[in-house]
């Protein structure tokens, strides 16, 4: 018996000796799966804060740029002014309601008050939207979409519209369309969200529905409730410096990538995919409208080239999460030609005074790249989609699923509706409180002048 | 005292100056203008939209000569600025009636 004892104590010794060491491996992997959850953490977040700063730039500068080198020098200034203002009256309003009534919730239409004035928006991540990343992060990341979105409209609208109009028209603007539009297709829930369990499935990486085609329809809108500029289009109204047009052109460029590239919420393989199809996207639809002009009118332009830049990037917006970059580049060089066809043939044809052409470029380039996301998506760069069984599915025509490209179509057509009955309201609105457009005297003698009390350029100084 | 007009090619300004110059008249004031003559303007198209430029940029060269230098003077400028080709300018004269230097009231060809 004794003997037996000692054997117990003997063996007992490496049994614990093993059970320390089992203890030791345990909080060691511990300690390593923390590193690597902060390191991915750290990694995902540095290039989500960097994205938010690269979709600021679009607006300003860089749509700013774009859109005051396009009007008359009288107006550059309120032009740029539409541009940045939003800068601040957005941020205010996300603040307040605006990332709640986008992200808050679970339901259908609409977010909640749940994250109003960014109640419980902290360091901590939101695994709904982006587990890596502190959901403060995912906040200002999706407030500089909801920045741009309104601004893109003001090139249907520019030149004649009164200051505080502006102001309580994108207000309401962003209450009424954007926060649905965004909570549809992006929001959990959504009934267009097609990675949230969506009743209609669709595809928008990166806002071809929420951003292009509800701010490019409702530019029309405006376009034909306001009416033409005074003289239009007698008077000349030449762009007064292509150079700042250029150059707004180029930094949205740039800034497109923390668009879309950014949209993958994370640093990952499929950041540099929507990367690699946003910028082939953006070249081939350069050459698509230069290449049209050059053909059509003869001469191959400038302007014809970054708004060319500037349509592929529109289109390839909702595609860019979903494509290879080959279709990336057929995507481009249909809305290049496109584009170009509804801004020089369509609105001429029409003759609606959409004057620095959101709708030809935003309207018409987002819904050709909502529609053609159907047709090119694939589960080959996107495997996020998956079935119950935790099988991937297939995605769009390319991967066999050629009912997608309708429910992109019905997406558009909800975009549509929404934009245009939701427009034509806030439109109403404004004309019967503060009234939209300047006294013809004020639109003669230009907005910096008549709106803001200032010139663009004093050349006495 | 004679006041001489000249509506000249941009591009040739300098070259005109230079020629001037060489002769030893150094005074005259520049204005940038637009106009045309016989010189049909161009077309501009953005987006589509297509416009006529016909008011072309030139620069208008104003200077006041003694009377006695006034053919020496018309020969230098012309041939200074004379491209051969339609939209090279005119010159206008005028007979001027006082010069005045406001800095100390000197008068006639002295104020030049």
């Amino acid at each position: 018996m004794k003997h037996f004892a000692r054997i117990l104590v003997l063996l007992s010794v490496p049994a614990a000796l093993l059970a320390q060491g089992v203890a030791d491996v345990q909080t060691r992997l511990t300690a390593v799966e923390a590193a690597a959850k902060s390191a991915q953490s750290a990694g995902d977040n540095a290039w989500m804060l960097v994205s938010s700063a690269l979709v600021l730039m679009m607006t300003g500068p860089g749509l700013a740029l774009f859109y005051g080198g396009l009007v008359r020098r009288k107006n550059v200034l309120g032009t740029m002014m539409q541009s940045f203002i939003l800068m601040a009256v957005v941020t205010v309003l996300w603040a307040v309601v605006g990332y709640s009534l986008a992200f808050g919730g679970s339901s259908s239409f609409l977010g909640d008050f749940h994250f109003a004035f960014l109640n419980d928006v902290g360091a901590a991540p939101n695994p709904d939207y982006a587990a890596t990343i502190p959901q403060q992060t995912f906040m200002i990341y999706q407030l500089m979409f909801a920045i741009i979105t309104p601004a893109l409209i003001s090139g249907a609208f520019a030149e004649r519209m009164k200051f505080s109009a502006m102001l309580l028209f994108t207000v309401l603007w962003t209450l009424i369309v954007y926060l649905p539009m965004a909570h549809m297709v992006w929001g959990k829930g959504g009934l267009l969200n097609a990675f949230s369990g969506g009743k209609v499935p669709c595809f928008d990486f990166a806002g071809g529905t929420v951003v292009h085609i509800t701010s490019g329809v409702s530019a029309l809108v405006c376009a034909l409730y306001m009416g033409k500029r005074v003289g239009f289009p007698h008077t000349p109204m030449k762009p007064h410096s292509l150079v700042l047009s250029f150059i707004g052109a180029c930094l949205l460029w740039v800034g497109w990538f923390g668009f879309n590239a950014g949209s993958a919420l994370a640093a990952s393989g499929l950041a540099t995919s929507a990367f690699v199809a946003t910028h082939f996207g953006a070249a081939a639809a350069a050459l698509g409208w230069i290449g049209a002009e050059w053909f059509h009118s003869g001469k191959p332009s400038v302007l014809g080239g970054i708004s060319g830049a500037v349509a592929g990037l529109v289109a390839i917006t909702p595609a860019s999460g979903f494509v290879k970059p080959f279709p990336a580049l057929l995507i481009g060089l249909c809305a290049g030609i496109f584009c170009y066809l509804m801004v020089v043939i369509v609105k001429g044809k029409f003759g609606y005074d959409d004057s620095l052409d959101a709708f030809g470029v935003h309207g018409s380039g987002g819904t050709l790249g909502a529609i053609l996301t159907g047709v090119f998506a694939t589960k080959l760069v996107n495997d996020g989609l998956k079935d119950a069984s935790g099988k991937v599915m297939p995605l769009g025509l390319v991967d066999g699923n050629g009912g997608q490209v309708m429910n992109q179509i019905i997406g558009c057509a909800i975009a549509w509706g929404l934009a245009i009955v939701g427009t034509l309201i806030i439109l109403k609105i404004c004309d019967m409180t503060v009234g939209l457009r300047v006294t013809k005297q004020q639109e003669v003698d230009g907005l910096d002048l008549s709106m803001h009390g200032e010139e663009g350029y004093i050349y006495e100084s | 005292m004679k006041k001489i007009e000249a509506i000249i090619q941009p591009f040739k300004l300098d070259e005109v100056k230079e020629a001037l110059k060489a002769i030893g008249i150094d005074g005259m004031t520049i204005t940038e203008v637009r106009g045309h003559g016989r010189q049909k303007g161009h077309k501009e198209v953005y987006r589509g939209q297509e416009y006529n430029v016909d008011l072309l940029p030139k620069v208008k060269l104003e200077m006041v000569i003694p009377d006695g230098r006034f053919e020496e003077v018309i020969q230098t400028l012309t041939a200074a600025s004379r491209t051969g080709k339609i939209g090279d300018g005119k010159i206008f004269v005028y007979d001027v009636a006082e010069a005045i230097r406001i800095r100390n009231d000197d008068r006639g060809d002295s104020a030049l």
